[in-house]
């Protein structure tokens, strides 16, 4: 005995949703249930399907995602097919792991083919205003033949996105209409007549105009926006005339001989000598200036702006970093970054006062390695660093530091001329040939790169100390200091 | 002379502003005017509208607020020296436009660029101030893309991200050799300055404030960037080393490329040798390689000496060509990182490939039920029930896979 299953038109995927749950509840194999829509006829021994009742039928999720869309297709075994699939996911829960299975492959099938209508229709219906522009809520309708049932799963979405306006949609299976905030479902119509709307005119006059006649493709055009639909849309009375002139547009340009150039140039070349400077240049000085304008290396292309040093121009204490890192390097300031914050708490924990140091880098372009979404700090070779030490001694003479704080390798390379070792030579001092005593010791990125915290704690009591002993200097006070390159602590005197 | 109609003024901006590419119109926050308060909505994939003949999709109202421009740039059609004729939108024109396309259902938002008048900050607040009518007068909540100026002041900037969905400031050209020979006023490091100034404050606007407050989303959609390719003499090594440290440096969404085409009164001081089209599609593709494939920028561009993609083969069958050694592989076996690399699998195929063979393992059919395309992948895979044997290593395997020839032209 066959259970025959009747399908409304509108509110298709509740009823089968309903009608599966009752037969499978009631144990009918799919070989036992024919599937049809309102119009199907009725047979002599059909009974109808069993109610919904009592336990409920464990599926996953993804299965509901498809059923909910594949109820909609046009194609009529599309609700047998399902119950198929319901009546084996009973003894397989794992089925739709399994992306080859050619029933599922058909179910999947068709569920794209539902989606990409659905995608279409919101893509293609086109709406006239039915009322007048002055209305508070303002009226627009629309005709539209979609290839499925898609009208009443999409209809939502158009609710949701002109929520201020009343809209309907006709089709010949299904009307959606939205009046006053409330979406009502009926049954289809024929094409109605549909007043004009002036604005299908300005729509064919942007789309004639943003076509570029010098790349026709139109296999690419009517892959995406099939002929089918181009009844129902305004500006496709526009294409056949489009492909057909636009050899002879480009051959025109082509040909055409180069102008001269308007009268006006000269003018507007005037007023563009007399724009305001950009705020993005800054307080720029010569130094700056020139050091912005940079290209001795090969660095600048890549990175997004020099990195200037930072801090009053008189100031006792001068911190030498490596290069720019990533924020530093987008925001164009020093120590702005994860070691820049690092360097702010140690000075507060120092008592030094960062905005009384002049900070600045040994190099002034970042240097990176592009990985995915971010970049990988390269450290700067040697000679790079001796390109920039033009930049950095420039700073130098206009600072005039009393003490230089160089952290890290690069720092003590540009500086000392010697990048090595930099584990045992962390404290002592170095002499420069004016007299200015550098410090040497860690960047601050060293100690958050170490991963053992005993090993983090202790670098980072050394830096500490460094930088107070720095601090010390400056401020003119007696420190022990140990000098670079070997030798006996000694005891600095205040200059 | 501001007698223009409406309509003349739509066919000249809008013919201006077909040479960017960028027609995107997804991955911003989701929202939408199911209350009743305003238009428009807003959520996960983009739509296309409408198809052009040329194959592209019209997703926005793409338009120029004006085409005057003070610049000289040789490439642009909108080059002060150039004779097109001009013309300018008022703040409510773009306004109205915009609004009646929507509700009709004919766009997805608004493209919004502009020639540069007077000065690039009086030419950014004015396009700030048709993205503000918009959002705050019209209440509209669908998509908006505004052209930023790099010259603009940076609270300009900052206010059109906080209106926009998206912002986008175009590198032009590959090299900065080139951006300062071709487009004078325009200065590289300038751009890159306010493509990393919008990622600083895309960042921090992710940022909660101590109370766990969330300051509002400043260009949710990201940032994109467009690069002209074939006016200057770059190779396409350059062109993806340029892409791959704008997408780490900046976080941008999206580089598009734009085959330079010929434009009407194009200048003299450029080669008049067109790119073909068939160059900016391999270099889309490299790009979805670098991206998504786990592809290195070299492994692409060695293949050729010359530093270009090979025009007749897609960079992935290029490469699987010149490293037949990695192949064949066992579908059933081999690594995530590998089944990439087979040419006529994707990310999705590959994805379908690892879930079912959690199950049971892969015959030829199932592979071509999962969208696998076998014509291409069949010689650098084994699979149960398919061997290529020596097609592997057959000396025509190349010439297999080369297009057809093509009859010249009679006329």
């Amino acid at each position: 005995m066959t259970v025959v299953v009747t399908m409304p038109m509108i509110g298709t995927a509740q009823a089968w949703r309903d009608a599966a749950r009752g037969l499978i509840n009631a144990n009918i194999p799919p070989c036992d249930v024919s599937w049809g829509d309102e119009t199907a006829p009725a047979g002599l021994w059909d009974s109808p399907p069993p109610p919904c009742t009592g336990k409920v039928l464990t599926v996953p999720k993804e299965f509901l995602s498809i059923a909910r869309s594949v109820v909609w297709h046009s194609d009529p075994a599309r609700f047998s097919l399902l119950y198929q699939v319901l009546w084996r996911l009973r003894d397989t829960p794992g089925l739709l792991q399994d992306r080859a299975d050619p029933e599922l492959a058909r179910l999947r099938q068709l569920q794209k083919n539902v989606h990409r209508c659905q995608h279409k229709m919101k893509a293609f219906v086109r709406f006239r205003e039915i009322g007048s522009p002055d209305d508070p809520r303002r009226s627009f309708a629309a005709w539209f033949e979609p290839s499925h049932f898609t009208v009443e799963p999409t209809a939502p979405w158009f609710a949701r996105r002109f929520g201020d306006m009343d809209w309907r949609i006709i089709t010949p299976s299904v009307t959606a209409s939205f009046i006053d905030g409330e979406l009502r479902y009926a049954e289809g119509q024929s094409k109605p007549p549909l007043p004009e709307d002036a604005s299908e005119q300005l729509w064919t006059t942007y789309f004639r105009n943003i076509f570029n006649p010098a790349r026709v493709k139109v296999k690419a055009m009517q892959s995406e926006m099939p002929k089918k639909y181009w009844k129902n849309m305004p500006e496709a009375a526009a294409i056949p005339d489009l492909i057909a002139s636009a050899p002879a547009r480009v051959r025109a340009m082509n040909d055409a001989a180069p102008t001269l150039p308007p009268l006006r140039v000269e003018k507007v070349q005037q007023q563009l000598a007399q724009l305001p400077e950009s705020v993005w240049s800054g307080n720029a000085d010569a130094l700056r200036a020139e050091i912005s304008a940079c290209t001795r290396c090969p660095l600048h292309c890549h990175a997004t702006q020099a990195v200037h040093g930072e801090g009053p121009m008189d100031a006792a204490l001068m911190i030498v970093g490596e290069q720019p890192g990533d924020t530093e390097d987008l925001a164009g300031r020093p120590f702005v970054g994860p070691a820049g914050k690092l360097l702010d708490q140690l000075c507060a924990e120092t008592e030094v006062d960062r905005s009384k140091a002049y900070i600045t880098n040994a190099v002034k372009h970042f240097k990176f390695k592009p990985r995915g979404k971010r970049r990988i700090h390269q450290q700067p070779s040697t000679t790079e660093v001796e390109q920039c030490k033009w930049w950095l001694d420039a700073e130098r003479a206009a600072v005039q530091p009393r003490v230089i704080l160089a952290m890290g390798a690069s720092a003590a390379l540009s500086l000392t001329g010697n990048g090595k070792d930099m584990r045992n030579r962390r404290g002592r001092v170095h002499q420069l040939d004016d007299g200015t005593p550098v410090v040497l010791t860690f960047h601050p990125s060293y100690l958050l790169r170490l991963q053992d915290p005993d090993a983090r704690e202790a670098a980072t009591d050394l830096l500490r100390t460094d930088l107070t002993r720095a601090h010390q200097l400056a401020q003119n006070l007696a420190v022990r200091i140990t000098p670079d390159g070997g030798g006996a602590p000694v005891r600095a005197a205040p200059q | 002379m501001s007698t223009r109609s409406i309509e003349s003024k739509l066919a000249i901006l809008s013919d201006a502003a077909k040479y960017d590419a960028s027609c995107a119109s997804s991955g911003s926050t989701k929202r939408d005017s199911r209350d009743g308060k305003g238009l428009g909505s807003n959520g996960g994939s983009g739509i296309c509208h409408a198809y052009a003949p040329d194959g592209r999709c019209i997703s926005l109202l793409k338009i120029l607020m004006t085409n005057f421009c003070i610049y000289d740039c040789a490439y642009c059609v909108n080059r002060v020296s150039s004779n097109v004729e001009r013309a300018r939108f008022t703040v409510d024109e773009v306004v109205k436009l915009t609004i009646e396309f929507y509700r009709r259902n004919y766009i997805e938002g608004l493209f919004l660029s502009s020639g540069i008048i007077r000065s690039p900050d009086v030419t950014m607040s004015e396009m700030v101030q048709i993205a503000r009518k918009l959002r705050h007068e019209e209440n509209f909540r669908g998509y908006i893309h505004l052209k930023t100026i790099p010259d603009a002041a940076p609270e300009l900037i900052a206010e059109a991200g906080l209106l926009a969905d998206r912002l986008s400031i175009n590198v032009e050209l590959p090299t900065d050799a080139a951006v300062t020979q071709y487009a004078p006023e325009k200065d590289p490091a300038q751009i890159r300055k306010a493509m990393g100034h919008v990622r600083l404050r895309k960042e921090d606007s992710n940022d909660r404030s101590h109370t766990g407050k969330r300051p509002p989303k400043f260009a949710p959609a990201g940032q994109s960037t467009q690069v002209i390719v074939g006016a200057d003499a770059s190779n396409d090594a350059t062109i993806l080393g340029q892409s791959t440290r704008l997408y780490s440096s900046y976080g941008l969404k999206r580089v598009y490329y734009s085959a330079f085409s010929p434009i009407p009164d194009s200048s003299q001081n450029l080669p008049l040798i067109r790119p073909p089209l068939k160059r900016e599609h391999r270099l889309y593709q490299a790009d979805w390689l670098l991206r998504f494939y786990g592809f290195e920028l070299d492994e692409i561009t060695d293949v050729t000496k010359d530093g270009n993609l090979e025009l007749d083969y897609d960079p992935k069958l290029a490469w699987a060509l010149a490293h037949r050694g990695l192949f064949p592989l066992d579908v059933n076996r081999a690594s995530r990182e590998m089944l990439l690399r087979v040419p006529g699998f994707g990310v999705r195929t590959v994805n379908r490939i690892l879930s079912t063979r959690r199950h049971r393992s892969l015959r030829y059919e199932d592979l071509t039920r999962m969208g696998v395309s076998m014509k291409k992948a069949r010689a650098f895979v084994t699979v149960t029930g398919w061997s290529p044997n020596k097609l592997t290593d057959s000396a025509d395997l190349r010439a297999r896979f080369a297009p057809p020839p093509e009859q010249l032209s009679l006329l």
